[in-house]
């Protein structure tokens, strides 16, 4: 048993919903696998989403449970209502996947990503880029007289948001975790 | 309770004590200690194939004949890929097998060995699950994990990847302990849903049975107690290629096989009906034809042990996720404890609108006394032989299609053939494995000429383990079913779908001593059928057929159930090319 004993069904959902609404609308979804963490199973969950067509918009796997060797695969991608459906069928028949939790139904949810960026630039593009770290409080890890990255950490959106800002001021390169997400309460 | 022994002989100590008779393989060096550890040994029977696809074919076709895994021992490399074609056509069926590997040492893992592949990087994808064990101390218990995934929930095929220094190596040994595993695939279906279908059941004017695979891989009790539902509504049954036999064909509620090739008056009462009951079956194009035209008056519940079966294709009303016998069993005692109603008035007009399409006589054809019908040869071939202890296998093609038509199944596992991945090949060796695990009985496999010489080699096999398997070969010249789509979508250009350079069958038999039979005239037929039946040992059966015989009904592709084609009359220019564009 998991040292953390995770709960089967954190949520009062089932993991797949049997009576789905269908519709044409594109949602984007918040996927928590809880996993054994054996050799081949993060091949086994992207291989499923190649093999099948599905989208990942970001995948992030960590250990989370050293003495259970459970891992935990957070996936954002995107689908109908009813994909959405089959995508979490689909991977409850993966052999070691032991928990699926949609983190978009299951309730309220927090979702933090962490990215590192390089801003390259000399002179009133420095001072502005400083600045503007400052209002996304993003922090300075690293500089040189002609350089800083940043570290800021926050929702998928927020980084994008920093991101888009720095382009002008001499971002070069990027660095994003991928999105790692929890339930809120209890 | 564990021992300690070396790697290879824990391999054949844990297949014993899975109850393992017989094991299909071939050998080569990554498993040469296991072969060395079934040399010492009396209780497992080991089948020498001629090519690995066809050892997971036999083994296919000793697993859906007796309801128990097929396990296959193959080398590393050409070994393991040989095998592949087998694990995808037995994961597409649901069919329980379990496959072993050698692998070069763990110490040569990565360096491009001598016959290495990464064998559960090419078989995850075809595989229910597989494994690389590098440790001596886990190797029973994997293996014991194996069989335990390979027949729990929806079975299917599984993959053990064995080096050969853990063969050499020595370990603790465990007994099975199926509790030990986290798999355990909901069985029992919920009660709510299962009610909610009752209620429908007891009120529903045009009500269709649609029953698929699922109920043969449920155990014989799914099929009796199928037969036992079915009979007390009087509800009309079909049934998919695949779940021919869970009830019988002689039943008075039996429609016939459904979809593609299916019957006029199954595709009818599918399109028409107000309640779809789906058990162990899952809508596949082949079934459902144009989707968004599929059965649209009707409510529709779907039983089945993968939840990502329903609303996977069709929107289903009634979802129940459960192993079929154990929700068959459910319905019954509900239904019962209801008080067994049923609109019976409503369920007999729909009876007699069901009569009305059965006297289209949708598999009727122009008969010959010239020529040999495949039709017909199957006709005599179901007449000839009906009364034996008789199991069926196909190949693929237009052969295969009317054997599903013209030979009838009165009990589940009798019938083998390649459903979900429609592999020429299979039914050679799956007739092998069949007979291995009933030697007394009479297998025959309804071949075309192309598939056979698929995996012809297994001939070898036939011959030296004395396996009187019939391989009954329309012989029509063509790739049948790809001409007869040539015919109907591209403008009658047969593009290189001759059956050109053919052996002799009768002297290839005699090669390999076998008995040849040669048929081509009609009112010869029956005494070269009983020759075939009565000879003890394997035959090769050529029957010169019609060659441009096309194989109808036909639901053609992008049509909708009742757009069906009933005949050569119908089939010009149906198809458009949106239609040609699927397969
Ligand atoms: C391994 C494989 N290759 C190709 C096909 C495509 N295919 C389907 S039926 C068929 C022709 C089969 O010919 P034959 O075995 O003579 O049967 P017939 O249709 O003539 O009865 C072919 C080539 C297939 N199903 N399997
Ligand atoms: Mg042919």
């Amino acid at each position: 048993m998991s040292a953390l004993h995770i709960k089967k069904g954190a949520s009062k959902h089932s993991a797949y919903n049997l009576r789905p609404t269908f519709s044409d609308v594109i949602e984007r979804h918040t996927l928590a696998v809880l996993v054994e963490n054996e050799p081949g199973v993060l091949a086994r969950v992207i291989g499923l989403f190649s093999g099948r067509g599905y989208n990942i918009d970001s995948l992030t796997v960590a250990e989370v449970d050293h003495t259970g060797h459970r891992s935990r695969i957070t996936i954002v991608t995107t689908g109908t209502p009813q994909v959405i459906e089959q995508i979490k069928a689909q991977l409850g028949r993966i052999v070691p996947v032991h928990e699926v939790h949609d983190l978009t139904v299951d309730g309220a949810s927090v979702e933090r990503e962490l990215a590192i960026l390089k801003v390259v630039g000399q002179g009133d593009k420095r001072v502005e880029a400083l600045r503007l770290a400052d209002i996304f409080r993003a922090n300075v890890v690293d500089s040189t007289l002609s350089s800083f990255i940043f570290e800021i950490t926050g929702a998928p959106e927020k980084i994008d948001a920093f991101a888009d800002l720095m382009r002008p001021l001499g971002l070069t390169e990027v660095a994003r975790t991928g999105v790692a997400a929890l339930l809120r309460g209890d | 309770m564990t021992r300690e022994m070396t790697g290879a002989k824990m391999v054949v100590q844990a297949l014993k004590d899975q109850g393992v008779d017989t094991v299909f393989g071939y050998p080569g060096g990554a498993v040469l200690p296991i072969y060395d550890e079934i040399f010492l040994q009396n209780d497992i029977r080991h089948i020498l194939v001629r090519h690995e696809q066809g050892a997971v074919h036999a083994a296919e076709g000793y697993a859906r004949s007796t309801g128990k895994p097929g396990v296959v021992l193959v080398t590393s490399g050409p070994g393991a890929t040989n095998a592949v074609t087998g694990l995808t056509d037995a994961l597409l069926d649901s069919i329980p097998i379990v496959v072993l590997t050698g692998q070069v040492p763990t110490f040569l893992i990565g360096s491009d060995a001598f016959q290495e592949a990464d064998t559960v990087g090419i078989t995850r994808p075809c595989t229910k699950h597989n494994w690389l064990v590098k440790d001596p101390d886990s190797l029973s218990a994997t293996i014991h994990e194996a069989f335990h995934v390979a027949t729990a929930g929806r079975p299917g095929p599984v993959l053990i990847d064995i080096p050969k220094d853990v063969q050499f190596a020595t370990g603790h040994y465990e007994r099975p302990n199926p509790s030990t595993s986290h798999y355990h695939p909901k069985l029992k279906g919920d009660l709510e849903e299962i009610t909610e279908l009752v209620a429908a059941m007891e009120t529903a004017k045009r009500p269709v049975f649609y029953t698929g695979g699922g109920v043969i891989n449920s155990g014989p009790g799914a099929s009796q107690l199928l037969r036992e539902l079915v009979d007390a509504t009087g509800f009309p049954i079909t049934s998919t290629l695949m779940g021919l036999g869970a009830y019988p064909a002689s039943g008075s509620n039996w429609l016939g096989m459904l979809g593609m090739h299916g019957l006029y008056e199954a595709n009818m009462a599918m399109h028409d009906c107000d309640l779809m009951i789906a058990i162990g079956a899952r809508f596949d194009d082949r079934i459902t034809g144009r989707t968004d035209a599929f059965s649209p008056k009707s409510k529709k519940a779907h039983i089945d042990i993968d939840p990502s079966s329903i609303n996977k294709i069709i929107r289903i009303d009634i979802p129940i996720v459960g192993d079929v016998g154990h929700v068959l069993e459910d319905i019954l005692k509900i239904w019962k404890s209801r008080g067994r109603k049923t609109n019976a008035q409503a369920v007999a007009g729909w009876q007699e609108q069901i009569s009305k399409w059965r006297a289209v006589n949708c598999l009727s054809y122009k008969g010959s006394e010239k020529t040999i019908k495949p039709q017909y040869a199957l006709q005599r071939l179901e007449e000839l032989t009906k009364k034996y202890d008789r199991y069926i296998t196909t190949e693929v093609g237009q052969h295969q299609m009317w054997a599903a038509q013209f030979l009838n199944f009165d009990e589940p596992n009798r019938w083998m053939t390649s459903g979900g991945l429609g592999t020429m090949g299979y039914g050679f060796p799956a007739s092998i494995g069949a007979q291995i695990a009933h030697p007394d009985a009479l297998v025959i496999n309804v071949a075309g000429e192309a598939s056979w010489l698929m995996n012809m080699q297994e001939l070898g096999t036939a011959a030296q383990f004395r396996l009187p398997v019939k391989q009954f070969i329309l012989n029509n010249e063509r790739l049948g079913m790809v001409r007869q789509w040539q015919e109907l979508l591209h403008g009658s250009r047969y593009s290189h779908s001759w059956s050109e350079a053919l052996p002799d069958f009768v002297k290839l038999a005699e090669a390999f001593g076998a008995k040849g039979i040669l048929c081509s005239d009609p009112a010869d037929l029956d005494d070269a059928i009983m020759e075939m039946i009565t000879y003890d040992g394997p035959v090769l059966f050529d029957c010169l057929v019609e060659k441009h015989e096309n194989c109808f009904p036909m639901i053609p592709s992008g049509k909708a159930h009742n757009e069906m084609l009933l005949g050569e009359a119908e089939t010009q220019g149906v198809i458009d090319t949106q239609g040609a564009a699927l397969v």
